[in-house]
């Protein structure tokens, strides 16, 4: 075979190689992964703290929902088995990957994500299709649709319905918007969310989350039903009228930091509050 | 009496609102739009309140009307789902932006004559039936007062009780009354086997509930119907799926979308409740913004019904 030859089949391979590149790029994210807690673990796991909003961005008027919030929410019915949103079920145990693949042409035309919190599902669209209009219905995992860009899966999620940026009352409006990165790193994954919701966050909220793959991982079952735990008139809602609840400085009394260093809001998020925080406290 | 003259001038105000909307609104550019909900049920979104469509053999069930310069793009967008005549139009309150195509819809449907029902039933030979609690006729026939709308958008179908039951296109329909919510004629339509429930506009998601006190609404009717409806909803899991809801105004919910709302307007009862009670007056009222927290979420300082109208009423119904 001569160089000429040779070199025309290794160009034709290079050149068919260089086309398949989009496919081949393509991230193989399926699998069992587990959630690693050392980002984060006390607000994950125990729970935030009554009246804890440090570091999360909100506005004046998520400040006056988040004290106003009950924990005897969860002793109503319809709140028992409400799922954590898609931008907080993460954070917990493991998560399960797999994808729908066309079985004639192997294109990708979906990912799923099963969260083990309330075993939710989510699905991102692959196969490029458009998001629904406004006035379709908005849900707790919401729709997205996804590409990859270089090594990691972009998403990006709207209908959302309301949910919470920390579980102690902190709204996340449906109005939000996300963006989302699932990146591989060999048997690490990261998950990174970019929150924007201009209803009721000065700005952007980001949360990551890591993971290890666990080829042996399996999910536990997590069934919920609602039941009744206390006899309650049809109109109640469990809430503190403003100025009446007691909890909101027991954060900042038991860890030593001033109460206005615990409304959260923008500021709160950046390394040199610890600066102001350090001038209330003179 | 000086709380019956505010509560007439806040409902007197709010109907002109309605209407001048209409006026003052052009229908050229709008469209409208069809999103398929479950089976044969489907919504309409266009300028004014949200229209459920249900389809069959029997012939198309609509709820709801918007506003009589649309009625040829709605009927194009029904004849896109079905070549059956509607046959019948229920409306869930008086209001134009429900009510304002009943006749142009009316006279391009039909309805099925025979034995003694010419006679019974007035129109039914001319059109599909509109079917309407009493209350909604009283209100568009002026007999409750205010301006008598022509007779060619009043119900030709009403009842005065609580419910009204029909059978239609292989499933069971409950037409239940809200009294006293967002209006005293309000009705909130079950369509069992579907699961699909049109609330008309004792649900939105696009701002504060409205509460129409010249048309017989009230804050305390309002939070009935939102229990009624959460009542009768069931997810599928957590606060998703199962029970779907067509609000009046704004997008297609479940029962997660309902609970939001229905907060929104126990919290903000239970602020009024307490300052009204202290002695507080409208005007410290407004200044303490009880409903600051949720403003950014259904509050307009625009539009119809602003923010400080919503505080108005709400003031007003919660004094009485």
């Amino acid at each position: 075979m001569s160089m000429v030859l040779r070199s025309g089949i290794a160009g034709l391979l290079y050149a068919f190689c260089l086309s398949a590149t989009p496919v081949l790029a393509q991230i193989n994210l399926a699998g069992q992964w587990t959630g690693q807690y050392h980002e984060d673990e006390p607000d994950r796991l125990p729970g935030p703290e009554l009246g804890d909003y440090g570091g999360l961005p909100v506005t004046d008027a998520n400040r006056m929902r988040a004290q106003s919030w009950s924990a005897s929410i969860l002793s109503v019915p319809e709140y028992q088995c409400r799922v954590h949103p898609v931008d907080y079920a993460s954070s917990f145990a493991q998560i399960r990957i797999w994808e729908t693949v066309d079985p004639k042409t192997q294109e990708l035309i979906a990912i799923h994500v099963q969260h083990f919190a309330w075993n939710t599902v989510r699905t991102i669209w692959m196969d490029g299709r458009e998001h629904p209009p406004e006035y379709a219905q908005h849900t707790a995992m919401g729709f997205s649709t996804g590409e990859f860009v270089g090594q990691a899966l972009r998403v990006r999620t709207t209908h959302l319905k309301e949910g919470w940026l920390r579980r102690n009352g902190v709204a996340r409006s449906w109005n939000a918007e996300l963006t989302e990165y699932f990146t591989r790193h060999g048997d690490i994954l990261t998950w990174g969310v970019y929150i924007v919701d201009p209803t009721y966050l000065e700005e952007p909220f980001i949360r990551n989350r890591d993971y290890t793959f666990n080829p042996n991982g399996r999910m536990g079952p997590y069934p919920c039903e609602s039941v009744i735990e206390t006899d309650v008139p049809d109109d109640y809602f469990p809430h503190y009228l403003p100025g009446e609840n007691p909890y909101l400085i027991e954060y900042g009394r038991n860890h030593g930091i001033p109460y206005e260093a615990t409304l959260g809001g923008a500021e709160t998020m950046y390394p040199e509050y610890v600066d102001t925080i350090r001038s209330m406290a003179d | 009496m000086k709380s019956i003259y505010s509560r007439l001038l806040i409902g007197v105000t709010t109907l002109l609102c309605l209407v001048s909307g209409q006026a003052q609104q052009n229908f050229d550019d709008v469209e409208i739009h069809t999103l398929h909900v479950r089976d044969n049920i489907y919504m309409l979104v266009g300028s004014g309140g949200n229209i459920t469509v249900q389809l069959g053999t029997d012939g198309v069930f609509i709820i709801d009307t918007q506003y009589a310069p649309l009625s040829a793009k709605i009927a194009a967008a029904i004849r896109e789902l079905s070549d059956q005549p509607i046959t019948y139009i229920i409306n869930t309150h008086y209001h134009p932006d429900h009510v304002g195509g009943n006749e142009n819809l009316r006279l391009v449907g039909t309805t099925l004559v025979g034995g003694n029902m010419p006679g019974a039933v007035p129109y039914s030979g001319d059109g599909a039936q509109v079917v309407a609690h009493e209350n909604v006729l009283l209100r568009l026939s002026g007999a409750m007062g205010g301006e008598a709308q022509p007779t060619a958008i009043w119900p030709t179908n009403t009842f005065f009780n609580a419910e009204k039951k029909m059978h239609y296109n292989g499933e069971g329909i409950r037409i239940l009354h809200q009294p006293a919510a967002h209006t005293d004629g309000d009705v909130i339509v079950y369509f069992r086997k579907s699961d699909v429930i049109s609330a008309g506009d004792v649900f939105r998601t696009t701002g504060y509930p409205v509460i129409d006190l010249a048309g017989g609404g009230s804050y305390a009717g309002t939070i009935a119907a939102l229990n009624n409806l959460k009542n009768m909803m069931i997810p599928e899991y957590g606060q998703d799926g199962g029970t779907l809801v067509i609000p009046g105004h704004g997008r297609l919910s479940g029962l997660g979308d309902v609970l939001d709302f229905r907060e929104m307007v126990i919290v903000i009862h239970d602020r009024l409740r307490q300052m009204i009670d202290a002695g507080m007056t409208l005007e410290q009222v407004k200044a303490a913004q009880p409903s600051r927290d949720y403003d950014p979420v259904y509050g307009a300082e625009t539009g119809f019904w602003t923010t400080e109208r919503f505080i108005e009423a709400a003031y007003q119904s919660l004094s009485e």
